[in-house]
């Protein structure tokens, strides 16, 4: 690690300017993905930020539902919050299926939301790799991939975002507050990622010295049911094979009326299944309608050997999760 | 010395106040271990991957590894060094008392991070948390004396353990969160 | 008196709950440096140039180690089969060559660790790199068979004609079973504080063998083992990858002659992947013969393995199956490739377990051509003496084990068909496998002292990983002086000590309580006066052993429920029944089996280290990515340890139970997803895509 200076900020219009005059000064908030990577040398700041003393940390509900969540709020306050927990049940699981105790108590939201890719190459300074050196190579794509993308991916990087909060807020409609250089701006979370085409160095639309100071939560729909399955390689403390958030709600006569679908660990973002969205209005919640419309959304993988199988993964969990619900949206008693 | 690298850093640690001179460079965890002489915690993976360094700090358990020591100062910290005094007696903390009687460990270096985020996670159970596998998030758990097998193995898994102590730490774990006050 | 038997609380638990038991990298040395290496970015070649002053120019950074300024150290010596093992890796920095990507071309010493590191970041080193072959395949023409596998029997051993009689057999079973490379990954890493003073070398290290360790030093650096000082009063786990020194300590021992100073070293993960001994991926085809009856006529073990370019070793793979079953003909044979890769080595039950893996599933597919219960099956195949050789058995209670386990398992309810359990998305299945392991026995020495307060020191160059060792000597020399065990002080953990076993292959406490009974029952029978010193050596009774087969034995079994949506696996019961000889204290020993079962549903389910072939190194180097069991993982999961008499041991009478927790777990958990799901996976780990149903691909077409 190249040595580096601290300073501690002193309010966000403040942290903001002194991070954007300096391309290699940057914000720390929790330091759990931070740190990591710069001990790993994938990071090398000069100079560190540290907002976390800034009120960011609140966590607020509106009379109209409306949840807005400060950017420093930590993973575990976030899940634990018994109003999250009655609102928004998929984003307090989504938050627990990832980490550990101890890490959801020191990670930020909005560092949540910045975590970087896990794809080993990335990690490993001294390999190729086109997110960290841009025009060098990916190994990936012939060397270990199993982990990595099927959606949105590019010749240039497979790489997957890691989240497991942002696959939850994907299909709560989230938008990211952010105050850039330039003042406060809104972007709806749909819009927050972008993908990695020739640039996969690029991972959000985020500029330098643009902090994220919060997410702002829609009401739910009215009567909608919804879970986050977390499919993995042992039964806790590990990174998602795949993952899948979803959000339902049935018209009066049993069919879809609103349904959200989001997948973690496929792509280079929490991924939201619009094609297969789009396919389910209206019709019978099944789960064999519910595959069918998985697997158009699907269409569109490009897996490589080693993760092929995560295309019927994904639309085998999805049509599980998916016909749960509907139960559950169907008869209220029948228990998750 | 406080040059652009380096930082003053003061931290109330097992209930005494230190003040070092630091390298932004070095975590809580090597503050506590090679500056601070504390080295009951533990370096397992200096990653967060494997919970060894678990401490406390403001009373939430977290991973000392993936703590820059400047941005922790201020705060209060408890090492398994601090644990017997937090139950205020002479002897052990309940909760060390059960590991040795549970022989809750082998070789025994995952052990005080076991046991810091042990006592993190019942406190989170007391404050109602829920887990990953708790059936309805929405209710969350009654208290930590409530907690299932599942529960106490789920928000224990942030702490690896190779030696295979799994099943006495939770027994452990399961004695001392049954009784209330702790 | 007896303390032996009884479960006598760990002596070092108190220690450890508060943090004051003190691991190698915690002792304080004044002046102490530290060092961080360097590795080679290439996966073969040779060290073109190293830049000192792209290092050196970073603040607090005090030298540079590397193949131009290192000691010299001494070859030429042997050590015996079993040390020699670690040499090659320890000849450190004595030449440019480089013969895998991670191998340790300098080391950068400064005033703090963050300089250190920072500094060996920085070091500008020039390579000329060579082709490396880093592929592990199968039908490798380069394969051939090594004079010696690591339990130091051949590698090649036949009785009869096993591939003749094969083809004549009534029933057949021929497969290929393959296993990965897998990590020990100790929870304490590798690290040494290493301090020259006087001409004499002290190493405060994390080692399984402090007398191993002295004696190779010792070597390396042209000494007396007498003036190489190992001090390991509590290590974090080994399970082989610290059994024989590792380079780490090198590097500090190096590093601190360069300076002159005390210089302290502490591995990460990724370094652990390229220098801690790890189990060597196989390939194994395993072909079983019978009658329709069930009765064995041959078998057939054939297992490849990778060396690296360093080191020759190989594990005793296909050793088991010389002896597990009687049977005419076989044919066992172990072969090695070497490849420019970090070496392989120890792992907890080197050869037992990926071995035990594939004959114990083949076993149960034999159990299912014949329509035959796969522990009938085995029973029906008991050997009176050893198959291999025609000795004797010391003991052998595997059939004990397997009914005791039947019992207490539930096995005589087991509807024998596959796949045919379900409730809701979950599918449920059963299954067994037999677990053995030699029993070893070496030489060791200790020193005992009645001292003028009425206690007894002993002392030993012994060591406790985790295992219990601290305790259970302590219990023997209380026995042995028919006193009580508080009466008893224990001394471990230093080389200085006395020349003793190392921690590993399932021989330390059975090799220690002999010279730790011996000792006491000199020290008694010298009247035990206040100020009595005896020396106890067990060379002469170890020699005198007669010629029998030694080998501890168990079964377990297993409870799996799969996740037909996903192919997730979950171990919901595990039960371990084992004969060991005389267990000397239950809980320790309980401890011990369980947490090699636990090792076990690891290896079955999730561990894979993954070798990359472009570049010749593991890429998933860290704890993130190497995964093994988390407390969520681990469910319902028991043992039986049953009482054995057995007379042909050490006078304790244990045969040593380390290692045989993990032999068979992998295979009894594989068994039992077979007969969940009707899916026989022969290659580990089972993850879910192995298990993926046939897909939903029905429902791709149009909405």
């Amino acid at each position: 690690m190249k040595p580096f200076a601290y300073q501690r900020a002193g309010g966000v219009t403040e942290a903001v300017t002194t991070v954007a005059a300096n391309p290699d000064t940057v914000f720390l908030a929790g330091g759990t993905n931070l740190v990591d990577l710069m001990k790993l040398e994938v990071a090398r700041p000069g100079t560190l930020v540290d907002i976390s003393g800034l009120p960011l940390g609140d966590l607020g509900h509106h009379p109209d539902g409306t949840t807005v969540i400060g950017a420093t709020v930590t993973n575990a306050a976030l899940a634990g919050d018994r109003t999250v927990r009655r609102n928004f049940p998929v984003l307090s699981e989504a938050v627990l299926a990832g980490a550990s105790g101890q890490l959801r108590n020191a990670a930020t939201v909005a560092g949540n939301l910045l975590q970087r890719t896990r794809c080993a190459y990335f990690q490993d300074v001294r390999k190729p790799c086109n997110k960290r050196e841009p025009g060098s190579g990916c190994p990936a794509r012939s060397g270990t991939h199993r982990d990595l993308g099927i959606l949105g991916v590019s010749s240039a990087c497979v790489a997957t975002q890691p989240s497991d909060m942002a696959v939850g807020l994907a299909v709560l409609d989230a938008t990211v507050t952010i105050h850039g250089p330039d003042g406060p701006r809104s972007v709806a979370l749909r819009d927050f990622y972008t993908l990695p085409g020739d640039t996969p160095q690029r991972e959000t639309v985020l500029r330098h010295g643009d902090l994220i100071t919060g997410i702002v939560l829609p009401p739910a729909p009215e009567g909608a049911v919804m879970h986050y399955r977390k499919v993995r390689d042992r039964w806790s403390y590990a990174f998602a094979v795949i993952s899948v958030a979803a959000l339902l709600t049935l018209r009066a006569d049993g069919r879809i009326d609103q349904v959200r679908i989001a997948w973690g660990g496929v792509a280079p973002r929490p991924w939201r299944a619009t094609v297969a969205e789009g396919l389910l209005q209206g019709r019978e919640p099944t789960a064999e309608v519910f595959a069918r419309a998985a697997h158009a959304e699907l269409r569109q993988a490009t897996p490589l050997p080693h993760n092929e199988f995560k295309v019927d993964l994904t639309a085998d969990v999805t049509a599980a999760v998916l016909t749960d619900l509907a139960d559950r949206a169907r008869d209220p008693e029948v228990t998750r | 010395m406080h040059t652009a690298n380096h930082t003053e850093v003061s931290l109330r640690v097992n209930g005494a106040d230190k003040t070092v001179p630091v390298d932004n460079r070095v975590t809580l965890l090597d503050l506590l271990r090679e500056h601070l002489g504390l080295t009951g915690t533990k370096k397992g993976c200096d990653h967060g991957q494997c919970g060894a360094c678990t401490v406390l700090l403001d009373g939430q358990r977290v991973n000392s590894c993936l703590k820059l020591a400047v941005s922790a100062s201020g705060g209060t910290v408890v090492t398994i060094e601090g644990v017997q005094d937090l139950a205020g007696g002479d002897g052990l903390h309940p909760l060390q008392e059960a590991f040795v009687a549970n022989d809750a460990l082998q070789c025994g270096y995952c052990t005080p991070g076991q046991i810091c985020s042990a006592l993190g996670a019942l406190a989170e159970a007391d404050a109602g948390w829920p887990s990953h596998v708790t059936p309805d998030v929405t209710a969350g758990v009654e208290s930590a004396a409530a907690l299932t097998a599942d529960e106490i193995r789920e928000r224990m898994s942030g702490n690896l353990c190779r030696c295979g102590a799994h099943r006495g730490i939770l027994a452990a774990i399961t004695e001392v969160a049954a009784v209330t006050k702790r | 008196m007896r303390s032996i038997g009884t479960p006598l609380e760990r002596q070092d638990a108190r220690a450890k709950v508060t943090g004051a038991a003190t691991y190698a990298y915690e002792h304080h040395v004044d002046g102490v440096l530290y060092a961080w290496p360097v590795t080679s970015a290439v996966g073969k070649g040779r060290v073109a140039g190293i830049d000192e002053a792209s290092a050196t120019t970073v603040p607090g950074v005090v030298a540079v180690l590397h193949h131009g300024n290192a000691a010299k150290l001494h070859t030429g010596f042997d050590l015996g089969p079993v040390q020699q093992v670690s040499v090659p890796e320890l000849l450190l920095l004595q030449s440019d060559e480089i013969s895998y990507r991670g191998q340790i071309v300098a080391a950068v010493i400064a005033t703090s660790a963050e300089a250190a590191r920072e500094g060996a970041e920085a070091l500008a080193v020039r390579y000329e790199e060579r082709p490396h072959d880093a592929v592990f395949r199968p039908d490798d023409p380069r394969a051939y068979v090594p004079d010696m596998v690591g339990d130091l029997g051949p590698g090649h051993v036949a009785r009869g004609d096993a591939d003749a009689e094969l083809e004549r057999a009534e029933v057949r079973v021929d497969v290929v079973y393959t296993t990965p490379a897998q990590h020990a990954h100790p929870m304490e890493p590798h690290a040494t504080i290493a301090a020259w003073a006087d001409g004499r070398l002290t190493l405060y290290s994390s080692e399984q063998g402090p007398s191993n360790t002295s004696q190779t030093f010792a070597f390396l650096f042209g000494m007396d083992p007498a003036d190489v000082e190992v001090v390991c009063d509590y290590v974090g786990g080994g399970f082989g990858a610290k059994a024989s020194p590792r380079p780490p300590a090198m590097v500090a021992a190096l590093a601190a002659r360069l300076v002159d100073r005390p210089v302290k070293v502490a591995w990460n993960r990724p370094l652990m992947t390229a220098h801690e001994t790890y189990r060597s991926p196989t390939i194994q085809r395993i072909a079983l013969g019978a009658d329709r009856q069930g009765r064995l006529s041959a078998i057939v073990h054939e297992a490849q393995h990778m060396a690296s370019a360093l080191s020759g070793y190989v594990d005793q793979t296909a050793s088991s199956a010389r002896m597990m079953y009687a049977a005419e003909h076989a044919r066992t044979t172990a072969t090695a490739v070497r490849l420019d890769v970090p070496s392989p080595g120890w792992m907890r039950g080197p050869g037992e377990v990926p071995g035990m893996f594939g004959l114990e599933c083949a076993m149960d597919e034999l159990a299912g051509e014949l329509g035959l219960d796969p522990i009938e099956l085995r029973i029906r195949n008991e050997p009176s003496v050893d198959p291999a050789d025609g000795t004797p058995f010391s003991s052998r209670n595997l059939l004990a084990c397997l009914r005791t386990g039947a019992e207490r398992f539930g096995w005589a309810d087991r509807d024998p068909r596959p796949g045919a359990r379900r409730e809701g998305r979950w599918l449920r299945g059963t299954g067994v496998a037999a677990s053995r392991y030699p029993v070893f026995t070496v030489p060791s020495t200790a020193r005992a002292t009645a001292e003028n307060d009425g206690t007894f020191t002993f002392a030993i160059g012994a060591v406790d990983i985790g295992t219990g060792a601290r305790t259970v000597l302590a219990q023997v020399a209380a026995d042995a002086l028919d006193v009580p065990v508080e009466q008893i002080r224990l001394v471990l953990g230093r080389a200085s000590l006395s020349v003793a076993a190392f921690a590993g292959a399932s021989l330390g406490t059975a090799s220690w309580s002999w010279a730790i009974d011996k000792a006491a029952r000199m020290l008694r029978e010298q009247g035990a006066a206040p100020g009595l010193t005896v020396h106890a050596d067990t060379t002469e009774e170890v020699n005198a052993m007669r010629q029998v087969s030694r080998n501890a034995y168990g079964a377990q079994f297993a409870e799996v429920e799969v996740d037909t949506v996903t192919g997730q696996v979950r171990v919901e019961r595990m039960l371990g029944v084992f004969a060991g000889g005389r267990i000397l204290n239950p809980r320790t020993a309980r401890s011990q089996l369980i947490g090699g079962m636990i090792m076990g549903i690891g290896g079955a389910l999730m561990e894979a280290a993954e070798l990359d072939p472009a570049f010749g190194d593991f890429v998933n180097h860290d704890l993130a990515g190497y995964h093994f069991p988390a407390h969520a993982d681990v469910r319902d999961i028991d043992v039986i340890m049953l009482s054995e008499q057995d007379n042909e041991l050490n006078p304790l009478g244990g045969k040593g139970i380390g290692e045989i927790g993990v032999v068979g777990a992998a295979a009894a958990i594989a068994n039992a997803v077979f007969h969940a799901t009707g899916r026989r996976i022969r290659d580990l780990p089972i993850r879910l895509e192995s298990l993926r149903p046939p897909g939903s691909r029905a429902f791709q077409q149009q909405l």
